[in-house]
């Protein structure tokens, strides 16, 4: 068999918003830099058309906003696990990405006097929200695949599915990939490596995410030796359709939107008085559940739910600021928001810990970046605030496309040896593929989603997830016994979803590990047994490493610069 | 409630084009895509489609259900009855099963310069344009294109003539042409007032029928053709 090998200065795995944004932040810097976009998926069929309310920018001083309240929000939002100075170079930079975004073709919603308009949301103390209707990451990731088109040294590998990254030395120096249409092995060579592969939102079942998010990026440069940060801290969106999952977003609540419980009560004024149904999401949802598992919620043929109720709004309003929500609340829910509240119940939504980085996007392989989800740079320490995530894809999305301009200049290829590539397709194709053995690789996937969904959710305790992460090793066990039915090669798909499978299963085990050693409560996470923040001995960093007999943990400071933590209250 | 459905799914391993029969029972709000994901995971592994927003955002799933190009996560299987015949989009090649070769139809997305043409944006700091309300919504419309296919696999033009761009690629084209913020439409109008671009459309307008966005690719074209019909008038008293 012939293995394919091409060659590219910077190889960006993954097409979403941030490796998008890289891949012409790169561009930019250098027209002669060969720049490399790999996914496994068409270009904008990324997960990150699905954000909808929008993206967080100062962008009027002159109104009354600053960087230092965008700053604090954030930081209070964080449950001041953030690393503040990320958090300031990140606010100062996300306006620019905003104009750029305007000056490229991005339809922006506009206020009566042709400006960029701007929308509350949840922990935001000022309007700062920039959005495009309710559709703000479509129209971000269409904006910015139609400008890749642009630039004549980005080449697209679309519709490839990446099992490994090569690293000599502690430098990077390739990745391979599996070609779908044939089905063959492709390695490629790079000077350097942008990791954009989002989070690992399909560890659950009830979840906002895309079938494809299944945490690659994450499980692959962890196994590769780079830590992984912060990962027990999960986001549960509020405001999940039943029974699907589908986000129904922030932004119904931020344009006047309602959450009521079986009495038609708005139940928020008992938990967060002065912001109300506009808290962040850690708090919204932990007041839900509450509502849930008192009895005060509404019954339903799916369970208990709450109503999002926006009746109140006028058709109107809803055409123009939140089309897609009635358009999917419509066709998934047979619910018109018009006439009718909408049923939700918090959802798995958002990955808050990733890859270890530092601000600049490096991981500690040199000639190695992650940005967006897949990162923890960290801007978001325990709970992002709504409308700061597509914004930080952006902002690091460019710091990794120019820093991995820099770093390559004037170096050369370090290949991936012949026997790395005859030993990749082995362990691929023979060892994988070709195994035999007496498990159907999409139960196990069901099982963990059970697991994630039982264990691992809102509320937490000691007992409960001691339990749960030994199913989940009873998982991995099982996860050694699986056949591929399908042993065909072109459009294999049976043997991507049993390979993503086995990289959510590490990356469960890692969610876990952290949030059982967590003896505290902070932002997403919360423990029934220590239902307290507790600075002196929490206020820092989780750290997990792969060892081949599960993680190992360490701790390191956060970077506090002007902010010193107090309570948080909404 | 439950029911008894029957998945007529049109197959192809590379070699051979079939078609095989799956019998389950389905619930009430099902989706088209949720019987493949059923199939796949629970009858046979080896039947290969895309998938991946489930909320008819992303384009990925477009295939035809009973000779009706759709999405199949915003399908409902009680909607269509209880036979249902799947087959992959027409005009493009199969892959396999659903799977069909989209390369062409982004490369003729591409061909129309999709994407603000505007000269003097300083990149390191850039500014904020203006435009109103009433400006965005001259095009907003057909900025809602998720790429699906749907309208290029029914579209008669494109099912004669390999070289015709096609509706998705015309509603691009018309999206930028309308954009207050764009300079670059002559460019683009003449990109697409040859003989591979809109004077090919036969007006049968089933484009806009199936498309799932109702973004209506014949008005683009229409308008497109005015606006090329100008040019063309224009450049003789020029």
């Amino acid at each position: 068999m012939i293995m394919e090998v091409i060659k590219h200065d910077i190889v960006i795995i993954g097409a979403g918003l941030a490796g998008l944004r890289a891949a012409i932040a790169s561009a930019e810097k250098s027209r002669d830099v060969s720049i490399a976009i790999i996914a496994k998926t068409y270009p904008i069929r990324c997960h990150s058309v699905c954000a909808e309310g929008g993206t967080a920018a100062v962008l009027r001083e002159d109104e009354g906003d600053n960087f230092d309240l965008h700053a604090w929000d954030t930081i209070k939002g964080s449950d001041f696990l953030a690393d503040q100075d990320a958090v300031e170079f990140f606010v100062r930079e996300i306006p620019k990405e905003i104009l750029r975004l305007d000056n490229w073709g991005c339809p922006w919603s506009r206020r009566e006097d042709g400006k960029i308009a701007q929308r509350a949301f949840g922990g935001m103390s000022f309007n700062r929200t920039v959005f495009a209707a309710d559709r703000t990451g479509f129209h971000e990731v269409h904006t910015l695949y139609e400008r890749c088109l642009m630039y004549p040294n980005i080449t697209r590998y679309d519709e490839y599915f990446v099992t490994n990254i090569f690293i000599e030395d502690n430098s990077i120096k390739g990745i391979s990939a599996i070609n779908l249409r044939n089905g063959e092995m492709t390695f490629f060579n790079a000077k350097a490596v942008i990791l954009a592969t989002g989070g690992a939102g399909r560890l659950y079942g009830f979840t906002t995410y895309s079938h494809q998010v299944t945490g690659d990026g994450l499980a692959i440069a962890y196994r590769a030796g780079v830590a992984l940060k912060d990962m027990e801290f999960v986001q549960f969106h509020p405001t999940g359709l039943i029974p699907s999952g589908i986000l129904m977003t922030e932004a119904c609540r931020s344009e006047g939107g309602y959450l009521r419980n079986r009495d038609g009560e708005r139940f928020m004024k008992r938990y967060a008085p002065e912001k109300m149904e506009l808290a962040p999401r850690d708090v919204v949802s932990r007041a839900m559940w509450t509502e849930i598992i008192e009895g005060r919620g509404i019954d339903g043929p799916y369970g208990s739910y709450i109503a999002l109720d926006l009746t109140h709004l006028g058709e109107e309003k809803i055409n123009e600021r939140l089309p897609l929500i009635r358009e999917a609340a419509r066709k998934f829910s047979g619910i018109d928001p018009v006439d009718e509240p909408i049923p939700v119940k918090p959802v798995a939504h958002y990955t808050m810990g990733g890859l270890h980085t530092n601000m600049f996007t490096e991981t500690t392989v040199k000639g190695l970046y992650a940005a967006g989800e897949v990162s923890a740079v960290s801007i978001h320490g325990a709970n992002r605030l709504g409308s700061n995530s597509t914004a930080e894809c952006l902002v690091f999305g460019r710091v990794a496309g120019e820093k991995a301009v820099e770093y390559v200049q004037g170096k050369s290829f370090a290949e991936i040896t012949k026997e790395e590539r005859l030993a990749e397709e082995k362990r691929v194709f023979d060892e994988f593929l070709g195994r035999s053995g007496d498990e159907n690789p999409y139960e196990i996937k069901k099982a963990l989603n059970e697991v994630m969904d039982r264990y691992f959710w809102i509320f937490r305790n000691g007992d409960e997830m001691k339990e749960g992460i030994k199913r989940i090793q009873e998982l991995k066990r099982k996860y050694e016994n699986i056949e591929i039915s399908d042993k065909s090669r072109g459009f294999n798909t049976q043997l991507i979803h049993a390979m993503e499978i086995g990289f959510m299963l590490d990356l469960a085990e890692v969610v876990a590990f952290g949030a059982y050693a967590r003896e505290e409560s902070r932002g997403a996470h919360y423990r029934l047994d220590y239902p307290k923040r507790d600075d002196e001995r929490w206020l820092k960093h989780t750290l997990a490493h792969f060892t081949p007999k599960g993680p190992k943990l360490d701790y390191i400071p956060v970077t506090i610069t002007k902010w010193q933590p107090v309570e948080r209250k909404y | 409630m439950e029911r008894e459905v029957l998945f007529r799914i049109r197959r192809f391993d590379g070699e051979h084009a079939y078609w095989q029969d799956f019998q389950f029972k389905a619930r009430k709000g099902m989706t088209v895509l949720e019987g493949l994901y059923h199939i796949k995971e629970s009858i046979d592994g080896s039947l290969s489609f895309r998938a991946s927003c489930r909320m008819g955002v992303c384009g990925s799933c477009a295939v035809k259900v009973n000779g009706r190009p759709r999405l199949a996560c915003e399908t409902q299987i009680f909607d269509i009855g209880d036979t249902l015949e799947i087959e992959p989009l027409d005009n493009m090649s199969v892959l396999r099963d659903l799977v069909v070769d989209m390369d062409g139809f982004f490369r003729k997305h591409e061909a129309v310069k999709p994407y603000l043409i505007r000269g003097g944006d300083n990149y390191g700091n850039p500014k904020e344009l203006m435009q109103t309300p009433k400006e965005l919504h001259a095009y907003y419309d057909f900025s809602l294109c998720i790429k699906c296919g749907a309208c290029y696999s029914v579209c008669p033009a494109s099912a004669t003539r390999s070289d015709y761009l096609g509706p998705a690629a015309m509603t691009a084209a018309y999206r930028f042409c309308a954009d207050s913020r764009d300079e670059g439409k002559d460019e683009r109008l003449r990109l697409v007032s040859g003989s591979e671009g809109v004077w090919r459309c036969h007006f049968n307008a089933e484009c806009s029928e199936v498309c799932p966005k109702n973004i209506e690719p014949a008005k683009a074209v229409q308008k497109m053709k005015l606006m090329s019909a100008i040019r063309i008038i224009k450049s003789i008293f020029r």
